[in-house]
């Protein structure tokens, strides 16, 4: 549905998007994640047909974006970052202009604007001006705009930004709920909004895609270990020591008052783990298996350039937290 | 052609929403109606002519259509609605050309309301009708040209002032560089009387239709609508 392909994109002579590709299926929900000024609103922007790409193609729909560009905006709801209000008029007149620019005719528009403002829950709000309404509202009227027309394509830039908590949540039920029908690429910087809603994950930072994967997968690709949370009453350093002689760990910190042990996915240690301390004459307070959050892998996908660490761990997060153990190579 | 219209009549309704168009014509027609007014009393009534309402008027269309259109685009950058618009399935050239209908229908409108000063001559006297209406041609061109231009500088910028001075600016300078005219040597005097937006205005008011004056109008017109299209089309690849 979505196709990028080496796009590249300048800002007179400051590099924006550097060469990324990926695609999105039909159907899937996709989030595109980076820190702010990674280049994701430049990118949705380009797929809107809203900029010209310097370099590279997209296709929205079968639609390559720089040569048929108005019918490839046809199929495309858009809600860009900063949520494009006239302030001036009601929830109601606006919608209607905004299906009647998108070809919908006068009796479509009227009909969708009853299930879209269903939808969004502005039943309340329709022939309220928009001037009038909360950042939250606003949101709403954004997001019924863009579905308003039904596209294939949906694009949604930072759909949960400036809203409180409540409404986040109910913003993030409806894009599942709109995911079944429609494919979307949205961009969050906030990693849990993209693993709640998303099927897969493109990273990007500073122009450049990371990582790609699906959101469950991401972790274990990136590190190809799990880790394993200890926390054993004894001498840190002989059970750090222990440890790391067992078969299949490869590697072992300590961080206050944890043990941290790595091994490969496809390998449960814990048994293991559990016997070696037994028999170090130790107690094992809780153990538990940790999956590595979207915050960790994020860290690590951004902060690689400055560490060389083959084992992929983030030297510099190590050394805050103790310093003492990380030495013990196996 | 179904876009232009949709985006003329959301851009005519919006001033009908909006404050602008109702203090602009309110003090163009105070300022017109007051120097229509002084004028005729100022002649003791023997001359019939709208001249009082014409050569003011003429300079504050520049004015007004320069505030009028100020917003057009800038606006619509600073509310970032510029992105809905540009990402539907509308032309650059729709967007253009309905924005500046839908002002020229304000303009219009503005226009209209000042057909009761002939309205009162020939109610009162006998006024001659011709230079009236030729007048009437002549203010609908320069106001559509006015247009065109604050189109086209609403279009540079996101700040409204900036549009404004921006249209401002160019009007002024194709209005007064007529009086350059006398100050340059021959060949450049009539180029400066080509272009001069002012030159060109006073046929109209002796009751004179010059096909060269209407096709000057057209052309600034087209010229910057023109502009103002490129300059879209600019910004998608900037």
């Amino acid at each position: 549905m979505i196709r990028v392909q080496n796009l590249t994109k300048y800002y007179g002579e400051r590099l924006a998007v550097d060469d990324i590709s990926f695609n999105v299926e039909k159907g899937e929900i996709v989030g595109l994640l980076g820190p702010n000024g990674a280049g994701k609103t430049t990118t949705m922007r380009i797929l809107t047909g809203f900029l010209m790409p310097t370099r590279g193609d997209v296709w929205v729909a079968g639609h390559n974006m720089a040569q048929n560009s108005l019918e490839g905006r046809r199929h495309i709801g858009y809600l860009p970052e900063a949520i494009p209000l006239y302030t001036d008029v009601t929830v109601r007149s606006y919608l209607e202009f905004a299906g009647r620019i998108r070809g919908m005719d006068r009796d479509q528009v009227r009909t969708r604007i009853d299930d879209v403002v269903d939808l969004c829950h502005l039943e309340e709000y329709i022939d309220v001006l928009i001037g009038k309404l909360s950042r939250g509202f606003r949101q709403r009227v954004g997001v019924a705009q863009a579905i308003l027309h039904q596209p294939e394509v949906m694009i949604l830039d930072e759909p949960t930004l400036g809203i409180d908590p409540i409404q986040v949540a109910q913003t993030r039920q409806l894009i599942k709920d709109l995911g079944r029908e429609h494919t979307i690429l949205l961009s969050s910087h906030i990693l849990p909004e993209v693993s709640m809603t998303c099927d897969r994950v493109v990273i990007i930072h500073e122009g450049q895609i990371v990582a790609e994967d699906r959101i469950e997968n991401l972790s274990s690709i990136i590190t190809g270990s799990r880790s394993i949370r200890l926390q054993v009453q004894g001498p840190a350093d002989k059970v750090t020591a222990r440890l790391q002689r067992i078969d299949g760990v490869r590697q072992v910190r300590y961080e206050e008052p944890d043990h941290i042990v790595e091994c490969p996915p496809d390998q449960d240690v814990r048994p293991k783990i559990m016997d070696a301390i037994v028999r170090g004459g130790w107690i094992l307070l809780e153990m538990e298996a940790v999956e590595m959050s979207l915050e960790d892998i994020f860290l690590e996908l951004t902060t690689e350039e400055y560490d060389e660490d083959e084992e992929g761990l983030s030297e510099d997060e190590e050394g805050l937290s103790t310093g003492d153990s990380e030495e013990d190579e196996e | 052609m179904k876009n232009v219209g949709l985006i003329a009549s959301k851009e005519f309704r919006s001033h009908l929403t909006s404050p602008t168009a109702y203090i602009v014509t309110f003090v163009f027609l105070l300022l017109t109606g007051t120097f229509f007014s002084t004028y005729l009393t100022g002649t003791g009534y023997t001359d019939t002519s709208i001249r009082g309402f014409l050569d003011p008027g003429n300079l504050l269309l520049l004015l007004f259509a320069a505030i009028l259109t100020m917003r057009l685009l800038a606006e619509e950058k600073k509310l970032g609605t510029w992105e809905l618009l540009l990402t539907a399935p509308v032309r650059d050239t729709e967007i253009v050309l309905g924005k500046y209908l839908g002002s020229l229908g304000v303009l219009l409108v503005m226009l209209a309301l000042t057909l009761y000063y002939p309205l009162l001559l020939i109610w009162f006297g006998d006024p001659d009708i011709g230079p009236i209406v030729t007048s009437y041609l002549g203010l609908i061109l320069l106001g559509s040209s006015a247009l065109a231009i604050g189109l086209f500088a609403s279009s540079v910028t996101s700040n409204q002032i900036v549009a404004a001075v921006v249209a401002g600016g160019i009007l002024f300078a194709l209005w007064f560089v007529g009086l350059a005219i006398g100050l340059v040597p021959e060949t450049v005097g009539d180029l400066l009387a080509y272009i001069s937006l002012m030159g060109h205005f006073a046929d109209f008011t002796r009751g004179i239709i010059d096909t060269r004056a209407i096709i000057y109008y057209l052309s600034i017109t087209a010229m910057f609508l023109f502009l103002t299209v490129r300059s879209i089309e600019t910004g998608r690849w900037s």
